[in-house]
């Protein structure tokens, strides 16, 4: 925050190397108005800010906000299902808000969720001061959040939602099952956020790889941060599959070709495996996150290391690599023939392998610790339960025959809410209120945090519990009623109390956080690190500062954080070196350099849902859409960078770094920064010619 | 990914440190500077790989999905493309792309060496050769449309357009590149320090050149 105060200084007329940051004014203006802008305060700061702290909190916001949606949504399911003939929704209302729901709880609130995690913690967990592009990172952000409301606006100009079901199998997709617009704004609303993910896995695998800082190797990098970056690659190569079968989708209906047609000779399986290429890594893009979280969470709150770092990591690698080999278990009746079944049933088998050595990991880091039953602990330890009741049910249905009774009903749906809500939803939730003094500088009280962990648990486990029981009896999913009389009322009803028990807990979540912060007043602050935690974001205070670290730290080992405070002594037993107050930055570092704001990526993103519309309604509305976005990209290209090192050349930079791999000071092309003449911290010495010998 | 690499001077690099130092500090001055890549190789240019990576799975689906239905003729036996190929033609128009990719390699030679008006040269040669390429597409679509072989025809059509069309696009989308490296070089803006955006470019369109010699494989080379 230092540097939000206008600099007063004079002139800058020596060129862009002068400039301390993007505050100032540019000397050069192409087309005259490629001003960067001033951050400033209040709303036009987040809308233009490119800052991964801020943008992490906004889709965290934004995640939120779909939660809720999608939660009315589920109620109203619910509500449907309460008691036999249910009349609250039509058959086909019905098929929009179950669709929807999956849809938004999916791609809108846990996906963006993640996201918002992935996006505040990586940098920090890494020591950077920002993600590799944090421009494109602001363009993720819009231009999912445009993807987002483009897709809800269906139910207003699209002639109500998409009533495909999620996955949207044909021929139930095409436009003679649904005549609607609302598939068209499902594949359009999803090719708009899906370009937001792509963009955003690339910006956060660079980030992982190439902003690490010095001694932060790969194997010293928090779990979480693993866990997240093995998200993005499964994000980055299962994408441009569901793109390719949104937009052969969006062609059928919207211009009359034939990719999934029946009648045109075409096969509706290509859909099937298009979609479940991608849906399958979906779900580990889903859960993996929390997997990160909970390994966050109960080492410290075990006060132990994790138990196997290695064992984790490789586990969530081979994770990642094994859930592109089982996405046919989604299509056992399908018609895929015996032997795809056989093979498909076989590795969805092995890959309970992997998950289940990260439970025994769990299990074995709690063991002998001295656990602290916090909020965070109860949630993460919730998240393993739930999940490996989740897990077991799906080897369940890894059984091709069991399948074949299982598929289609709510067994089906028991199963993978327990996986997606047990496993990724009760897993972020244990992340919001472990980061949360972190991300916002106040804690969030305890009591109020279990009382909204016991509700939340115990109407999880009452909604979905019941329907394994309702899925053997017989009830198919996606129905929008049944009759008295074949034994479901009894579990429905259950189900259904159970449901809005999670919405009160939910409702206590954001009692809590309002009244927390009202409170916080009058508490002393949770400091840097009020949980003694393990990884670097907790060596800086909270808030974190806008520039997150004062001075880069130099990594020497796994938990680098945790091996500030402590060490062992003669006995190997563990003695405290330093309190975290002692150890942690304050904050204080003033002129740091950081990337300046841009409005483009903003605008970039307004075009989009333009060109979306005009796809459906009236292809001239593409023009200004296209305007926007071609102006966004060109605007964005010859915005005057005000990076001093922007023009930096990497040839000659390789050759003076063989020696170090991550090390800092060689690098001079990146140190010829300097402060500016007249620079807030002229105090300081700056050091002109320091560092920047090597240029 | 044009937004990173189509103009000189565009990365958003790394934030840096003034000098916190102060007198006194335990800190080696200029410690805390920020470092270069972890791994050696430069954000832009690691993007561009992840990038093309991803690519190749969309292109990959692409390809798929035509070798599913390339001889789908539908229910009311439509003319397909195989029907229609001009083979020798498009082996010409497929030349030239490679071409391309000979001139790009130029365009990157002659920028590194700091032969500011050869790159120039070059780069508008490899978009020209792009821009034949296209024009060679719009001509084989036109007289495919002719012959009676439209995008709604059957399944074979459908997918013949979306693969072709999708790569066209993407070529589109380089010469966009090419041509916004040729300005920038022109008004002086691209120099010798800037070979890398030009070298990220390049990727992408070796890149497009590599795609289209196995869509050409699949398509026109491997018989029905
Ligand atoms: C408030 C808690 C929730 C309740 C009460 C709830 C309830 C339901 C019910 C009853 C269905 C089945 C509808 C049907 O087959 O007719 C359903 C489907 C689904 N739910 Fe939830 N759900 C909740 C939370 C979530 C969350 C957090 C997620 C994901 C992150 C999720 C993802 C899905 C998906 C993907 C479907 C499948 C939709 C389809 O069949 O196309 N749900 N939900
Ligand atoms: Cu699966």
């Amino acid at each position: 925050m230092t540097i939000t105060e206008p600099t007063i200084e004079g002139p800058k007329t020596e060129g862009p190397l002068e400039l301390e940051s993007g505050r100032e004014a540019i000397a050069e203006r192409p087309l005259g108005v490629l001003t960067r802008p001033q951050g400033g305060r209040g709303w036009r700061d987040w809308l233009s800010t490119v800052d991964h702290k801020k943008i992490g909190i906004m889709y965290g916001v934004s995640a939120m906000v779909f939660f809720v949606v999608g939660g009315i949504e589920a109620l109203l399911i619910r509500l449907q299902l309460a008691v036999p003939n249910g009349g609250v929704l039509s058959a086909d209302v019905y098929n929009q808000v179950f669709t929807m729901h999956g849809v938004t709880m999916v791609f809108l609130f846990i996906m963006p969720l993640a996201a918002a995690f992935a996006n505040y913690l990586i940098p920090l967990q890494i020591g950077a001061r920002d993600v590799a592009f944090p421009r494109l990172n602001a363009l993720s952000y819009w231009v999912w959040l445009s993807g987002a409301i483009f897709l809800n606006s269906s139910w207003i100009v699209g002639g109500g939602g998409a009533d495909c079901g999620w996955f949207c199998y044909s021929p139930n997709s095409g436009v003679t099952f649904s005549p609607s617009h609302g598939v068209d704004f499902y594949a359009i609303g999803l090719l708009i956020a899906g370009i937001a993910s792509l963009v955003s896995a690339i910006n956060l695998i660079v980030t992982c790889l190439n902003m690490r800082a010095p001694g932060m190797d790969l194997f010293r990098m928090p779990v979480m941060t693993w866990m997240l970056l093995i998200t993005q690659f499964l994000l980055l190569f299962a994408l441009p599959v569901i793109t390719v079968a949104l937009f052969l989708l969006m062609f059928d209906r919207l211009f009359d070709a034939s990719f999934f047609n029946p009648d045109m000779g075409a096969d509706p399986l290509l859909w099937q495996h298009l979609f479940w290429i991608f849906g399958h890594p979906e779900v580990y893009i889903i859960i993996l996150p929390a997997f990160g979280v909970v390994s966050e969470v109960i080492p410290t709150f075990s006060r132990k290391p994790i138990f196997g770092y290695t064992f984790m990591v490789f586990s969530g690698i081979a994770i990642g690599f094994m859930g592109w080999g089982v996405w046919a278990h989604h299509m056992f009746v399908s018609g895929i023939g015996p032997i795809s079944v056989a093979a498909f049933s076989l590795s969805t088998m092995f890959i309970a392998v992997p998950t289940g050595v990260k439970v025994l990991n769990w299990l074995a880091t709690m063991w002998g610790g001295q656990i602290r039953f916090t909020t965070a602990m109860l949630f993460a330890v919730g998240t393993v339960a739930m999940f490996t009741i989740g897990g077991l049910s799906g080897v369940t249905h890894a059984l091709a025959p069991a399948d074949t009774q299982q598929t289609d009903t709510y067994y089906i749906v028991a199963h993978f809410h327990y996986v997606i809500f047990g496993g990724g939803v009760l897993g972020l939730m244990g992340g919001l209120y472990y980061w949360w003094p972190k991300i916002f500088g106040f804690m969030l009280n305890e009591r109020r945090g279990k009382v909204n962990f016991w509700l939340m648990l115990i109407g999880f486990n009452l909604t979905f519990g019941p329907m394994h029981i309702l899925g053997l009896q017989g009830m198919s999913r996606r129905i929008d009623t049944y009759s008295s009389g074949f034994g479901f009322e009894f579990w429905n009803m259950v189900a259904t109390i159970g449901s809005f028990i999670i919405a009160v807990s939910v409702l206590v979540l954001f009692h809590n956080i309002w009244k927390s912060k009202r409170e916080a007043a009058d508490l002393p602050p949770p400091g840097p690190d009020p949980w003694d935690a393990r990884s670097l974001e907790w060596m800086v205070p909270s808030p974190v500062p806008e520039h997150n670290f004062d001075e880069v730290p130099t990594v020497e080992s796994l938990d680098e954080w945790w091996h500030r405070k402590y060490s062992f002594d003669d006995n190997g037993k563990v003695v405290q070196i330093a309190t975290a107050e002692e150890a942690a930055q304050d904050g204080s570092a003033k002129g740091v350099h950081l990337p300046a704001p841009s409005f483009w990526p903003l605008v970039l993103a307004v075009g989009l849902p333009l060109i979306g519309y005009g796809l459906i309604f009236n292809l001239w509305l593409c023009v200004p859409g296209g305007l926007l976005v071609g102006m966004g990209i060109f605007a964005w290209a010859l915005e005057p960078v005000d990076d001093p090192d922007a023009t930096h050349d990497h040839d000659g930079h390789d050759d003076d770094d063989d020696d170090h791999d991550d090390d800092g000071p060689d690098d001079a092309e990146l140190a010829a920064a300097p402060a500016a003449p007249g620079d807030s911290t002229a105090g300081a010495p700056a050091a002109p010619g320091d560092k920047q010998g090597g240029e | 990914m044009t937004t990173e690499t189509s103009a000189p001077a565009t990365s958003d690099a790394d934030t840096t440190v003034a000098a916190p130092a102060t007198p006194g500090d335990s800190n080696a001055p200029g410690e805390d500077t920020a470092h270069g890549p972890s791994t050696g190789i430069s954000n832009t240019k690691l993007a561009m790989w992840l990038f093309l990576g991803s690519e190749c799975l969309l292109f990959g689906g692409l390809i798929s999905t035509y070798l599913l239905y390339k001889t789908r003729r539908g229910p009311d036996n439509l003319a397909i493309p195989t029907d229609v190929f001009d083979i020798p033609f498009t082996s010409i128009s497929s030349f030239v792309l490679l071409m391309s990719s000979l001139t790009m390699v130029l365009a990157l030679a002659a920028l590194t060496r700091g032969d500011n008006h050869g790159a120039r040269v070059w780069l508008l040669a490899t978009s020209m050769l792009g821009g034949v390429f296209i024009g060679g597409q719009v001509y084989e679509f036109t007289s495919f449309l002719r012959e009676g072989v439209g995008f709604t025809n059957n399944p074979a059509s459908s997918a013949f357009y979306a693969l072709t069309g999708f790569h066209g696009v993407h070529v589109s989308l380089g010469i966009v590149m090419l041509m916004s490296l040729f300005v920038a070089s022109w008004q002086g803006k691209l120099r010798q320090e800037h070979s890398e955006t030009v070298e990220v470019v390049g990727l992408y369109w070796h890149f497009v050149d590599v795609v289209w010699i196995f869509i050409f494989t699949v398509i026109y080379l491997v018989p029905a």
